[in-house]
């Protein structure tokens, strides 16, 4: 399953999508982002996957600024840190 | 709003100040023709007109008002600010619509800049939808702010879904001061997390519209945990840059 | 049906009502589940009587979102003879999903809507738009009904329910007649799509140029069928594609959704009383039956 959280407002569209079939429950995402944006957890299937955290999910933009200076063209720390690509920025 | 400054050998004398109608042009002829009253001169005897702002390209080289320059509106931020306060490095104008930060060098030579476009809950217009809503004036918002000591942190990002979350306060008996609070905080945390950014570096200055709101500039102190200055009549500084651009040209 | 409030001249405020299925033996059933959404805007509740829908109730949450789910739960039971107590099973979900105390589980919107959609129009359904009070969701789902790709946008009013009754309020139309009122001959110019206070800003501009109700309240509409396009686009239409939620009464919105997207919705299935306002109770009520069923297996 596949969860883009986020959102699109007057300023732009900030989306972190997330794939739990690619996703190992390995939680060095979780563990490594600075801002402490993602989180694990049991979905309504009953199975473990990870989230942006409801806190963070509707200022995204500012909450992965750190990650993102402006006028360069960075990779976030939970992108690099993952090694099955289950999780990508729309910005 | 339209703010027009008129300059005498860099020094001010002539100020006003509209709302927009929907036709810019007019409008800005009658803030000009206010400005222009208040010494008892015409347009011809005006060297230069320098134009910034959103509308700047309705006024460029555009009759009736013909200005011949035309300035980013940073950069006019940046230069009003600076000539006022010459240790400003980090200018944040929240005006009614937009909210921008600019970071400069001691020259006044733009570093950095963000802003916060065609959003308007990081905008003045939060504060008068807010207002509206707990039916108050706008001018008192900020003093009333100041009278509480309470946040409570408000969930909705948006002017629309926060005028329905104000709403609910005032329903769950949240007084009038402790909402007037919240608004500004969460208004200021925005404007903040838009400031880091391009980093802050002392001297922080507040110009624009919302830097009128003492609770909003409370608030930035609060939640940039530093102490940032308010020039006086702060509305005004970006008129004031682009007329000090229009009297250096005249210079050269 | 009947309508539970007389109509009064604010003109954002869509008529509450429920409905209740005839012939339905309440006092012999064997089990009886509810599905209750909360919303922000609306408070929606679905009771199934051994596995029929037999009534449902949708209501304005107002500012008491505990209050209303106990509202709208009493009117769905009204005339039944049955008691809260009775319902063997009840799922919430939506905004206020956590705070209705007599529900058992709180489930997310979005699994609720997956459920619900593949319900209503059965398991060729492969897009769910839903155009919620203070959300809009786009949600891909399998035959099954469960999520394979969502994405939400809550954050902002543009593309919302919230967004249209700003606009109902503005132009004085009742908010159940602007989608008709939009379909006017010469299709204008979209007002600003990406901030709901600045597109009311520019319709005050139109109005006062002398543009007519119906020409703002369509170039409205535009703009928030492109909106919704645009988080479509994200996600990636598949047919069958179908839309619940208040808006999908809005046909200003749906036919100029449709005709960007190139794909028609499906429209309600006839022979059913359903309300697209109803996805989330619906599906609510269903993962009611599978949860109280497994508790009951294990017991």
């Amino acid at each position: 399953m596949i969860g883009n959280y986020g959102y699109k407002d007057g300023s732009g569209e900030f989306y972190i999508s997330l794939d739990s079939d690619k996703c190992n429950s390995c939680k060095k995402c979780v563990e490594e982002c600075p801002e402490q944006v993602l989180e694990m957890i049991c979905n309504d299937y009953d199975e473990i996957v990870p989230i942006v955290r409801d806190d963070h999910r509707k200022k995204i933009k500012f909450s992965c600024a750190p990650c993102k200076p402006l006028n360069q063209k960075t990779t976030p720390i939970c992108v690099k840190i993952c090694d099955q690509n289950a999780i990508w920025h729309s910005w | 709003m339209i703010k027009v400054v008129l300059l005498d050998d860099r020094k001010t004398v002539a100020k006003s100040n509209i709302l927009s109608g929907f036709d810019q042009n007019a409008s800005v002829e009658s803030a000009l023709n206010t400005a222009m009253q208040q010494i008892g001169i015409i347009k011809s005897e005006i060297t230069n007109i320098a134009a910034t702002g959103v509308a700047r390209k309705v006024i460029y080289l555009q009759p009736p008002i013909n200005a011949n320059i035309e300035t980013a509106e940073v950069l006019a931020d940046i230069k009003g600010a600076i000539d006022i306060h010459p240790s400003a490095r980090v200018v944040i104008d929240v005006g009614a619509e937009e909210g921008k930060a600019v970071r400069c060098d001691e020259k006044g030579k733009v570093i950095d800049f963000v802003s916060n476009e065609r959003c308007a809950a990081g905008a003045g217009v939060f504060i008068e939808a807010m207002s509206r809503a707990l039916e108050i004036d706008v001018q008192d918002f900020g003093a009333l702010a100041l009278q509480s000591q309470k946040t409570i942190p408000m969930n909705s990002q948006c002017t629309v879904f926060a005028e329905s979350e104000v709403i609910s306060l005032l329903h769950s008996n949240i007084t009038k001061e402790d909402i007037a609070r919240s608004v500004n905080d969460a208004i200021a945390g925005r404007v903040a997390s838009m400031t880091r950014r391009i980093g802050l570096e002392n001297d922080l200055v507040l110009v624009g519209g919302m830097a009128k709101n003492v609770g909003y500039v409370d608030a930035m102190k609060r939640t940039l945990q530093t102490d940032v200055i308010v020039l006086p009549e702060p509305e005004f500084i970006g008129a004031y840059g682009a007329a000090l651009t229009a009297a250096e040209y005249q210079q050269k | 049906m009947k309508k539970l409030e007389s109509e009064k001249k604010e003109y954002w405020k869509w008529p509450e009502y429920s409905f209740k299925a005839e012939g339905v033996d309440w006092n012999n059933a064997k089990i009886i589940v509810a599905g209750i959404d909360v919303g922000s805007v609306s408070s929606k509740t679905a009771i199934f009587v051994d596995d029929e829908l037999a009534s449902f109730s949708i209501i304005r949450t107002g500012s008491n979102s505990p209050e209303s789910s106990q509202k709208v739960m009493s009117h769905a039971l009204e005339g039944t003879g049955v008691k809260l107590n009775d319902l063997k099973y009840i799922v919430s979900t939506g905004y206020g999903r956590v705070n209705v105390p007599f529900a058992q589980r709180a489930i997310t919107e979005i699994a609720c809507h997956g459920r619900g959609a593949n319900y209503i129009w059965g398991p060729t359904v492969k897009t769910v738009l839903d155009m919620g009070g203070q959300d809009c969701k786009a949600i891909s789902i399998d035959e099954k009904g469960k999520i394979v790709n969502f994405i939400m946008n809550d954050k902002c009013a543009a593309g919302t329910g919230r967004g249209m009754e700003v606009f109902a309020d503005l132009l004085s139309i009742p908010i159940e007649n602007i989608g008709e009122t939009s379909l006017v001959k010469d299709e204008p110019k979209p007002v600003s799509s990406t901030c709901v206070v600045f597109a009311k800003s520019e319709a005050l501009g139109l109005l006062r140029q002398g543009s007519p109700k119906e020409s703002v309240v369509a170039a409205y509409c535009s703009a928030m069928s492109h909106r919704v396009f645009t988080l479509l686009e994200r996600v990636g239409v598949k047919t069958e594609f179908v839309i619940t939620g208040g808006i999908a009464k809005n046909i200003g919105v749906v036919s100029r959704l449709e005709k960007e997207l190139g794909v028609k919705a499906l429209p309600l299935p006839k022979e059913q009383k359903f309300d697209p306002q109803l996805a989330g109770a619906i599906g609510a009520s269903l993962f009611a039956k599978t949860l109280f069923m497994k508790a009951n297996k294990q017991s």
